[in-house]
């Protein structure tokens, strides 16, 4: 299955591993920080209906 | 925001897909260049990250104008969305570039025309990332990295002629468009190129518009903890 | 607009202005060098209109966060944002002071320092001219680059940051039109291009920068 790459072998590999490495890096960092921001602003949300709720009340 | 969640899924498995079928074929099923041997298999990373290098600089100058003169707020959170991919990308042409020219020049690095206004390239997001993670008010930082991506293309563009004028280039010219003229790309390598050139296009839109997404919840975050604190 | 020319000019002369940092500055980068590279002096011949270029753009770029930073501290460009005299205008006699500062001493000091390095003779001509048109884009270029960090307390490595790859073509035409002159080609065509991205930057820059102050003073 894995192609003869010759004499370049580990420049080809180093080339492929490297671009991969920097897209999924990219892919989870950015996933990462999606996840944090949006529960951090459905923590705020809720806090706010809470405020408004207690506030209503009184 | 509800149209983006809507079409997100597709972008995401329509860029899983055609990175991975482009990727799979340039890396397995393609043969040796006679000249080059297996180091041409490089191609199906460098060229589309170093296309996509300079596409993600001008749809930020595009969204920068769409702010500065239309004032839509969406639009300078996506330019400052595509800015960390516009970075990355850059950085795999430098770095596969190096790579390849290893064996291929006999160096790593060369003050080729190309190369040295990839640097520049990477020295210009590097700045306007800087400016936008250093000014506090969202509006201002739009503003100002607005302005600053619209001079900034200006000078980008007159360097790019600078360093031509100062240096021959070692690099070859672009082959993706010599279809139809003498030397050029052959078709089993052109077709798994195109593929992956798509692949790069939807990862690239994948990213912006995830990191849009979050930037929007981001200054939505702020406004409330602002509506907050005020009581 | 005399009068803010006459006191920009007073306050940069003033003691802790900046007006002989600039030049110190040059004068260390050219002493430097030889002591990293070595004394050959083909080498440094060769090497030098690179040198006092870089040398020249580094040291311009240390009064930069100057132009707009102690007005803004004390208010002053609030007011001058209200005068009568448009902020282009402002602008361009702020970079013209920080030019009459930086630049022009710059450029009347460079052949001195050329000795140190050995340029060849008939390199000098081209690098006080080359220098004399070229400076100028740099202090209004530093200019527009102060105005969108106006605000910030940190600004100046911003600044650098931001600046430094803005100068890229005055850089490359600057010290290609000492070397094509140093070396006996014909320097016009790069010349003319540097003097090109002068009036180029001249002319428009001041716009952008007006546009980045109002952004920062709302």
């Amino acid at each position: 299955m894995m192609p003869d790459l010759g004499d370049y072998a580990a420049t080809v590999l180093g080339a492929w591993g490297a671009t991969l490495l920097a897209l999924a890096g990219l892919l989870a960092l950015t996933l990462v920080q999606s996840r944090r921001v949006a529960r951090a602003l459905t923590e705020a949300e809720a806090r706010v209906a809470q405020a408004k709720a207690a506030g209503a009340k009184a | 925001m509800r149209l983006s969640r809507r079409v997100l899924p597709w972008i995401a498995a329509l860029a899983g897909l055609s990175l991975g079928i482009g990727l799979i074929w340039g890396f397995f099923f393609t043969p040796d260049d006679y000249k080059q041997g297996s180091t041409v298999k490089i191609l199906f990373i460098h060229v589309p990250a170093a296309m996509m290098a300079i596409n993600a600089w001008i749809m930020m100058l595009v969204t920068s104008l769409i702010w500065v003169i239309r004032r839509h707020h969406v639009s300078a959170l996506a330019a400052r969305a595509a800015a960390p991919a516009g970075l990355v990308f850059t950085l795999i042409a430098l770095v596969t570039g190096a790579l390849w020219g290893q064996p291929m020049w006999n160096t790593w690095w060369e003050w080729d025309p190309r190369l040295t206004s990839f640097l520049i390239l990477l020295l210009f997001y590097l700045g306007y990332i800087a400016l936008w993670s250093a000014i506090e008010d969202p509006e201002t930082a739009a503003d100002l990295t607005g302005i600053l991506c619209v001079v900034g293309s200006v000078f980008a563009v007159m360097s790019r002629y600078a360093v031509k004028f100062w240096n021959q280039g070692l690099h070859q010219d672009s082959t993706i468009l010599k279809v139809g003229e003498k030397d050029p790309l052959d078709v089993a390598y052109y077709v798994p190129l195109v593929i992956c050139l798509v692949g790069f296009v939807l990862f690239f839109i994948l990213i912006v518009l995830l990191r849009t997404r979050m930037l929007i919840r981001a200054r939505r975050l702020i406004a409330l903890e602002a509506r907050e604190r005020l009581g | 607009m005399i009068a803010l020319l006459a006191r920009d000019l007073s306050l940069a002369f003033r003691a802790g202005g900046g007006f002989g940092l600039g030049l110190a500055f040059f004068l260390l980068v050219v002493v430097l060098v030889p002591l990293g590279v070595g004394p050959d002096s083909a080498i440094l011949a060769a090497i030098a209109p690179g040198v006092l270029w870089v040398g020249a753009l580094l040291a311009s770029l240390l009064s930069l966060d100057r132009i707009f930073a102690l007005d803004h501290e004390d208010g002053s460009l609030d007011l001058l944002a209200t005068a009568p005299l448009p902020l282009e205008g402002v602008v361009a006699i702020k970079a013209l002071a920080h030019w009459l500062v930086t630049g022009l001493a710059l450029t009347l000091a460079a052949p001195l320092l050329a000795v140190l390095l050995n340029l060849p003779a008939p390199g000098y001509p081209w690098l006080l001219l080359s220098l004399a048109v070229g400076t100028p884009a740099l202090s209004v270029i530093g200019a527009f680059g102060a105005s969108l960090t106006i605000g910030l307390r940190r600004g100046g490595l911003l600044l650098s940051l931001l600046v430094l790859p803005l100068y890229v073509p005055t850089l490359v035409f600057g010290a290609e039109v000492v070397r094509r002159g140093a070396t006996g080609l014909a320097p016009a065509t790069p010349l003319a291009l540097l003097a090109a991205i002068t009036a180029g930057s001249l002319a428009l820059l001041p716009f952008a920068a007006a546009a980045a102050i109002r952004v920062n003073l709302r």
